[in-house]
């Protein structure tokens, strides 16, 4: 791959609240630190970040809000006085007995972009936990090696770094209703309701990352690709976690490809299994039932099996009408939206505290995370693509490079520049503007169709053109040259006979 | 693990969000319903058609809102016409042609190979983009070659196609109709197409869609329609309708040991099991009409469920009706299989002859020009009526319209309306529609020369010599009833009456397709090139050769040994002469 430099910098203020301040602080505050940290990726791609920190002690509003008698209340009453451009990061540090925090959390991550920490003894272990907190809110090496997965030898990736989907600039979301026994079941599900209420507002919030449209449909008679096996002692039917990647591919012929667009799109299935199959259970790795009853598929979407209550009496007529619990569905489906766009709430230390993000689904800090990793990842792209052109026009030269396609190759430079000097300016959102631009144009003029009328002329077949020239041509030189290299023979030997 | 947890904190924050989602649709009634139809009637010629109809209708407006959310509509469609802003779309895959003079008119006819007219909306501004994407994306659904419709075949009729759906206004300007006669259709079309269907081939009627039965006939013709309906009769709202058809045409006669009796089984070797729980309708409709007023001729098995009677193109139809969702139907037998056989063996001589068709074809010899002659026949014994001509020819048959001639009963048939399009070379065909009075027991005859035109080199397509096609032309026409029709309403009636609006009781509306034309043009020797190549090559090689032997050699006088044999004959006679040998 190309060589790519890129310098992420993180604008942070960090407020010492009346009481925190470490004794061995060296300098009087205010003061400006920096710190780096260099993320290896491979040998050509160097992504250094560099946080740069303001250490300041509290003004009189924020103290008087740090006096509220929560956590969340005091990050309520904090938010209107922060830096809130997209990026920059503010932590308080309150002092170590404070009661805002509860008992055994250090660290207390709120809504929007800001952090209340814990003091600590010394300057340095306070640095430690604001770099744990920095992490968290901004990206971790982790996160990037995922964005640039393309790079990263396969061995050194972890099974979560494929999950994450690619950056686009916009996505498809389908939930799809299976039911594949019609006659037993009459499945109704309020999805109408279900999108406006619990993945508008998700939607309306990832809107700055991505064009997101939703769509949903019923289909009939689809099964799963897999016969689950019947378990005697509970009486249900299992599909074990080894069985799962069969299950997907019959379904797809059925979901319908998004003819019109071409953003990737994400699979939202809900199963209702046949009356003969259920109730049906998925099994994890060890042997005991998923209690979700879902799972997903990296960079695809994910599938929720939802049973049906047997009627109390058999003969109950058919078919039974089944009335989906959307809110009990949408969990499932918004929490796999979120695995697949890597920002799962798992491996959070236990001494954080994560404010839930209420309705919106997603806090203004996941958000940044989410376009960190997406402008790191853009901009490899972009990087990625012009380097392929540029090697198949070294490669085949008689390929015509028309004026609007090498504006469109300067136009994807100039933006991946400017992106990237934004990254090292610490303005996250100019950046991924930026970087969206370079992807839209270095791939409008890699896919450009005038670059494929000459591919398919290779040069063996001018050579099969001109055979009839070049072989009657080559026999009389051919003959020549044997004539040639028999004669110097003679030659050579005459002169011994002479001798 | 780790999906538990994190769905436990989702679990938090959705039951901040409000109370559960309300039912407030749970009693509602329906707002698609689906309708499927099979209709079963035996040909003058002892063929059997078999023509299938899939009705959805949606209340609901595919233009607006951002969300969609689909049922029985399917979303690849539906997507497409809220992307595209369709207000009608007709495309019809067809192999083989329907023969009209022996086969009689058919309920929804399709020209060979493939057709697609569409209507867009007035907002779409760009109709001809819309339409170059619209056709790749349907090539793309139904794996056709839908692809190569470009403005060298795509016409925008004036006069034939009128939308068969609402429509405020009938702006042609947003009508695009193109057909490719050389498609090939096959098992890789009907797939997707059935996959279209909200029970897919898996119950009700489309179980019998056996695709190797299906392509072993002498007619196939797979069709979908989608237009805008009134949701009611005040037609205060709209809905929409698509419609998926599908016509075969078995032949019996001649393959089934001269016997015209049939049955589903042997037709599509499958029987009727269950139905589509999602229908509202599933009817199979046999046509068992007495012919020449005659004695019944024919027996059904089982027992109809009930009769129809409908006047029909013009004819009054009798129909046996088995009705799949009435529950008497399966309980007697676990499958439905529609027998029917001739009482008595029926002569075959005295064929109905349809009131309209009409026959085309080249004429003219050599590579230079030709001429295409339509016959088009009126049978109606006292009524003449108009009839919508339209031609749609390749550039690459260069029209003369000064001979254009129209002649019925000897006499010249000037057209009340005539619309021209001439074609450009590489960039649009020609058109030609026109409004012909065919009077009463006629038959009218139109010519026109054309001058083949020589093509590029590349713009042949791999086997030049098979010809190229000319696609069908196109009669439209209200055809006089001999019975009187009446006015039934569309949502009652059988699908097969109701796809084209009946103007009034006393006419019908029919739409025939003439023969797809096949035209040779004047082929360059595509071998040539390499022949002229290989020939030159040679030349130049031989002539090459000489001059290096000339340059390269070193010449030098050498003594003759004894001669050549002609020295030593000449040496023999000479000895016996008793001259000195030379």
């Amino acid at each position: 791959a190309a060589p790519l430099q890129v310098r992420l910098v993180v604008p942070m203020t960090v407020v010492f609240g009346p009481g925190s301040v470490p004794r061995d602080l060296s300098r009087p505050l205010p003061f400006r630190d920096m710190q780096e940290m260099e993320i290896s990726v491979n040998l050509r791609t160097s992504v250094t970040s560099r946080y740069e920190m303001r250490y300041r002690s509290t003004t009189a509003q924020e103290e008087a809000a740090l006096s509220a008698a929560t956590a969340r209340e005091a990050d309520a009453a904090l938010h209107p006085l922060q830096d809130t451009t997209m990026g920059s990061l503010t932590m308080y540090v309150v002092p170590e007995t404070s009661s805002l925090l509860p008992q055994g959390i250090n660290v207390y991550v709120g809504k929007q972009r800001s952090a209340l920490v814990r003091a600590v003894g010394s300057l340095a272990a306070l640095q430690a936990r604001l770099r744990e907190v920095t992490q968290l809110m901004s990206f971790t090496a982790g996160s990037i090696a995922a964005a640039l997965s393309d790079r990263v030898p396969s061995a050194q990736l972890g099974p979560d770094a494929r999950r994450n989907l690619k950056s686009s600039l916009g996505y498809e979301i389908t939930f799809s209703l299976l039911n594949p026994d019609p006659k037993s079941h009459t499945v109704d599900w309020d999805i109408e309701g279900a999108v406006n209420r619990y993945v508008k507002p998700v939607l309306d919030k990832l809107s700055l990352v991505a064009n997101f449209s939703v769509d949903s449909q019923i289909l009939y008679y689809a099964v799963l690709g897999v016969t689950p096996r019947y378990d005697k002692e509970s009486s249900s039917f299992l599909l074990s976690a080894h069985s799962l990647p069969h299950v997907i591919n019959p379904v797809e012929a059925r979901l319908g490809s998004s003819a019109a667009s071409l953003y990737p799109v994400l699979n939202f299935l809900l199963y209702v299994p046949e009356r003969s199959h259920s109730p049906l259970y998925i099994q994890d790795k060890d042997g005991a039932p998923v209690s979700t009853n879902a799972f997903h598929s990296p960079r695809w979407g994910g599938i929720m099996v939802y049973n049906v209550e047997a009627p109390a009496s058999p003969q109950a007529s058919l078919p039974l009408h089944v009335d989906v619990d959307m809110a009990r569905v949408m969990e499932v489906f918004l929490a796999q939206l979120r695995l697949l766009f890597g920002l799962s709430r798992e491996g959070v230390p236990p001494e954080f505290l994560l404010e839930s993000p209420g309705n919106e689904g997603l806090a203004d800090w996941e958000l940044d995370h989410l376009l960190w990793a997406h402008t790191v990842e853009n901009i490899a792209t972009v990087s990625t693509t012009l380097t392929s052109l540029a090697q198949l026009l070294d490669k085949i030269g008689n390929i015509v490079i028309k004026d609007d396609v090498a504006s469109e190759v300067y136009r994807a430079v100039a933006s991946v520049q400017s992106a990237v000097t934004k990254l090292s300016l610490g303005h996250l959102h100019a950046a991924f503007q930026a970087s969206k631009e370079a992807v839209t144009s270095s791939e409008r003029a890699f896919f450009d169709p005038s670059l494929l009328h000459l591919l398919y002329f290779p040069d063996d077949q001018k050579f099969a053109i001109y055979i009839p020239l070049f072989l009657p041509m080559a026999v009389p030189i051919l003959l020549s040259l044997a004539k040639i290299v028999r004669e110097t023979r003679l030659h050579r030997k005459e002169p011994t006979k002479m001798d | 693990g780790r999906m538990a947890a994190a769905v436990l904190l989702l679990l938090q924050l959705l039951l901040a969000a409000g109370p559960a989602p309300g039912r407030a649709d749970a009693g509602q009634e329906r707002r698609d319903a689906l309708r499927e139809e099979l209709l079963l009637s035996p040909l003058p010629t002892g063929d059997v058609a078999a023509t299938f109809q899939f009705r959805t209708r949606w209340d609901a407006d595919l233009q607006r809102g951002a969300v969609s959310h689909y049922r029985l509509f399917p979303k690849a469609l539906g997507r497409l016409v809220a992307a595209l802003g369709v207000r009608e779309l007709h495309l019809a895959l067809t192999q083989g042609f329907w023969r009209t003079r022996y086969w009689g008119q058919p309920p929804l006819q399709a020209p060979a190979g493939a057709e697609l007219w569409v209507w867009f909306q007035p907002t779409v501004t760009d109709v001809d983009k819309a339409w170059k994407e619209l056709s790749n994306i349907l090539s793309g659904i139904f794996c056709a070659s839908l692809n190569f419709i470009d403005s060298t075949n795509t016409v925008i009729p004036t006069a034939s196609f009128k939308p068969l759906g609402l429509a405020n206004g009938t702006d042609h300007h947003l009508l695009r109709y193109a057909v490719l006669p050389r498609e090939v259709v096959c098992t890789e079309n009907l797939t997707p197409w059935k996959k279209l269907l909200p029970c897919g081939s898996k119950a009700g009627l489309a179980v019998l869609l056996k695709a190797e039965r299906l392509f072993h006939s002498s007619y196939h013709s797979q069709a979908v329609h989608i237009r805008p309906i009134c949701r009611d009769a005040s037609c205060l709202a709209m809905s929409w309708e698509l419609r998926q058809t599908l016509t075969v045409v078995f032949d019996f006669f001649s393959s089934g040991q001269g016997k015209k009796d049939w049955s589903l089984f042997k037709m599509f070797s499958r029987t009727l099991t269950d139905t589509c729980p999602l229908a509202s309708q599933s009817k199979v409709y046999v046509d068992i009409s007495p012919k020449n007023k005659e004695k019944e001729l024919l027996e059904v098995s089982p027992p109809p469920t009930s009769v129809h009677e409908a006047v029909v193109q013009g004819e009054k139809k009798t129909y046996a009706v088995y009705d799949l969702l009435s529950p008497s139907l399966f309980n007697t037998s676990r499958s439905l299989n529609v027998q029917l056989k001739w009482k008595r063996p029926q002569d075959s001589s005295e064929m109905p002859i349809p009131t309209l068709h009409a026959q085309r074809y080249v004429a003219g010899y050599g590579l230079q020009t030709g001429q295409i002659c339509t016959l088009i026949y009126n049978t109606h014994p006292y009524r003449a009526f108009p009839v919508i001509l339209l031609e749609t020819v390749p550039w690459y048959l260069r029209l003369y319209v000064h001979t254009l001639t129209i002649i019925t009963k000897g006499k010249e048939n000037k057209p009340s309306y005539i619309h021209y399009q001439p074609a450009q070379d590489r960039r649009r065909p020609h058109l030609l529609e026109m409004l012909i009075q065919l009077p009463a027991n006629s038959v009218t005859k139109i010519t026109i020369q054309f001058e083949r035109a020589l093509l590029k080199w590349t713009e042949y397509p791999p086997d030049p010599n098979h010809g190229f096609y000319v696609g069908s032309s196109v009669l439209s026409a209200l055809v006089p009833s001999v019975t009187a029709m009446k006015d039934t309403d569309v949502e009652q009636s059988p699908l097969f009456t109701s796809l084209f609006p009946s103007s009034d009781g006393s006419s019908y509306f029919v739409r025939l397709y003439t023969e797809p034309l096949l035209v040779n043009l004047p082929t360059p020797d595509f071998s040539m090139p390499y022949n002229v190549i290989c020939l030159t090559c040679t030349v130049v090689a031989v002539c090459y050769g000489s001059f290096y032997n000339l340059l390269t050699r070193t010449f030098h006088v050498e003594e003759p040994s004894r001669g050549g044999l002609a020295k030593r004959l000449a040496n023999i006679i000479r000895k016996f002469r008793g001259v000195p040998p030379l």
